[in-house]
């Protein structure tokens, strides 16, 4: 599914990016479509957090395009790239510990896009977030505060949900709960890019993959169509 | 005998005002961009400049003249932010500092020039040397008791602005983790900038209520600097009401010295300052976060 004149949501043509003299990406080429849950997998320093930085607009790409439907946004500022509908849940949660739980999740709306998330939304599809909303940020368990978290991208009213690693430190359940609500998420029409190191669910979950290695693509494609030799190569480079 | 103690306690008490008022401003922005504005104090005597400007040679009352100087000074703030401080940012910690002592000695040497080294003192008709009887024969003067209430109405009121607002809410989020708000989407640098000129506000009035009350010269900014730290430092970095808590503190062992001596009168203040930092090197309350 491609959006109306077939622009996809998300076009990355050709990004490399260096860390003073070292290159973290290679002429990265990556496309997510309207309505699609694309993955991004890869091992520790494969560059994937380059790759989330890169799209939110901090870490500037030294070469190649990153287009929003159709425009331009490698070098706006990451306030402007929020504001035309990217979202991120970033690594490791960062909730900011001086806010509340509540305070954390409106945060996400300061970007002003008008859409359907309110807090009583949020809380609809979090109720275990009601108890604990005025407790700060770091008092709840990991689990929560990945909610909170979700929640706040959420109230940002995304086209585009970035998941940095959101299984990273969780039990397998709180996990599988947040890959449960992507279907529904989707359907409202947010599409979802997963930045995982743990492959099996994230490539269970979406359309297609991309995975890292060493700053580059090293295999794309849909996960029903390649083998698990196949990821585990490309995924540690050996074999 | 008891009334003279009181008395002196009173004034020390209102003294804190006025160094509480130095001090919000100098935490405001140390507590949301982790910037240690040495050029606080030259900043408040070069807003006395101006005020006395104002009602120098526009005439202008002194509480009039406030009125004018807070936007001219949040104005400047922002512009300070924006053309100077900014460019910083990132190029760690050391740079900041530098930045700001220079902006310091740029200040002083200015008014050198412009207004010679004699001190000055904004006249305010009167209300400088007027007195209120609290019976028991208790008198307080006009002056400290108005800037006393005028620092609690300022800390009050930026306590608000802070945390119940959605303003500050974000102002939390930056002071927190300046990272992770940048990759939420909040513009961090406007941010930044009303964050300082918020602090230059706070600041004319600041300017104000000291150039009424005691005598200033373009080389005065450093101890006031001094006083700013003392009070922030005494009541526990990031927390606003602390700051006033530290100021009266200051301000009664300053008193307090200057019965034993005039000249005993800073060193006082600097003792207490040691003492209780020596005892509570947090500062006496904590920063303030959610339950």
């Amino acid at each position: 599914m491609t959006g109306p004149q077939g622009t996809p949501l998300l076009s990355i043509e050709g990004l490399s990016l260096w860390y003073g003299a070292v290159q973290a990406l290679w002429h990265i080429d990556l496309r997510i479509d309207e309505g699609e849950c694309v993955a991004v997998i890869g091992a520790n320093g494969a560059g994937k957090s380059s790759l989330v930085n890169a799209i939110a607009g901090v870490g500037r790409p030294r070469s190649g395009r990153i287009r929003l439907a159709g425009l331009d946004i490698e070098s706006l500022q990451p306030s402007r790239v929020s504001a035309l509908g990217i979202a991120i849940v970033p690594e490791r949660r960062r909730l900011f510990p001086s806010l509340s739980i509540e305070e954390n999740i409106l945060v996400g709306a300061q970007v002003g896009r008008p859409g359907p998330w309110t807090l009583k939304k949020i809380y609809d599809l979090f109720p275990e977030l009601v108890p604990i909303r005025s407790l700060g940020g770091h008092l709840v368990s990991g689990g929560q505060q990945q909610m909170a978290a979700i929640a706040r991208a959420l109230m940002a009213n995304p086209r585009l949900l970035l998941c940095d690693e959101i299984s990273l430190g969780l039990a397998p359940i709180i996990v599988a709960r947040f890959y449960s609500m992507f279907p529904a998420l989707r359907a409202s029409g947010i599409s979802i890019l997963v930045v995982e190191q743990e492959t099996r669910r994230a490539l269970g979950a979406c359309d297609r993959f991309y995975c890292l290695l060493d700053g580059k693509v090293s295999l794309s494609g849909r996960p029903l169509e390649v083998t698990e030799d196949a990821v585990n190569q490309s995924y540690f480079g050996i074999g | 005998m008891v009334t003279g103690w009181i008395e002196l306690l009173l004034q020390g008490v209102l003294l804190g005002g006025l160094y509480a008022l130095f001090g919000v401003g100098l935490s405001l922005v140390f507590g949301v961009m982790r910037l240690v504005n040495i050029a606080h104090g030259d900043l408040i005597v070069l807003m006395a400049y101006v005020g006395l400007l104002l009602t120098d040679k526009l005439g202008l009352g002194p509480f009039t003249a406030l009125l004018v100087l807070i936007p001219l000074s949040c104005a400047f703030g922002f512009a300070l932010q924006a053309a100077l401080f900014e460019r910083i940012l990132n190029a760690g910690p050391l740079a900041p500092l530098l930045v700001a002592f220079g902006l310091a000695v740029v200040i002083q040497n200015s008014l050198l020039v412009g207004f010679g080294a004699d001190s000055q003192k904004l006249t305010a008709g009167g209300i400088e040397v007027a007195s209120l009887s609290l019976g028991s024969g208790i008198d307080v003067g006009v002056l400290p008791l108005l800037t006393f209430a005028i620092a609690v109405i300022t800390i009050g009121a930026l306590q608000l602005l802070v945390y119940r607002s959605s303003f500050g809410r974000l102002l939390r989020a930056v002071s927190d983790d300046r990272q992770a708000a940048d990759l939420l989407g909040v513009n961090t640098r406007t941010i930044y900038r009303i964050a300082m000129a918020i602090s230059m506000g706070v600041t004319a009035i600041a300017a104000i209520m000291m150039a009424m009350r005691a005598n200033f010269a373009p080389s005065s900014g450093p101890t006031q600097l001094i006083f700013a730290f003392e009070a922030v430092v005494i009541g526990g970095l990031g927390n606003l009401w602390g700051t006033l808590a530290g100021g009266i503190i200051l301000g009664v062992a300053q008193i307090a010295g200057a019965q034993i001596d005039a000249a005993w009168q800073v060193l006082f203040g600097h003792l207490a300052f040691l003492g209780l930092l020596a005892v509570r090197p947090n500062g006496l309350l904590q920063r303030m976060a959610p339950e």
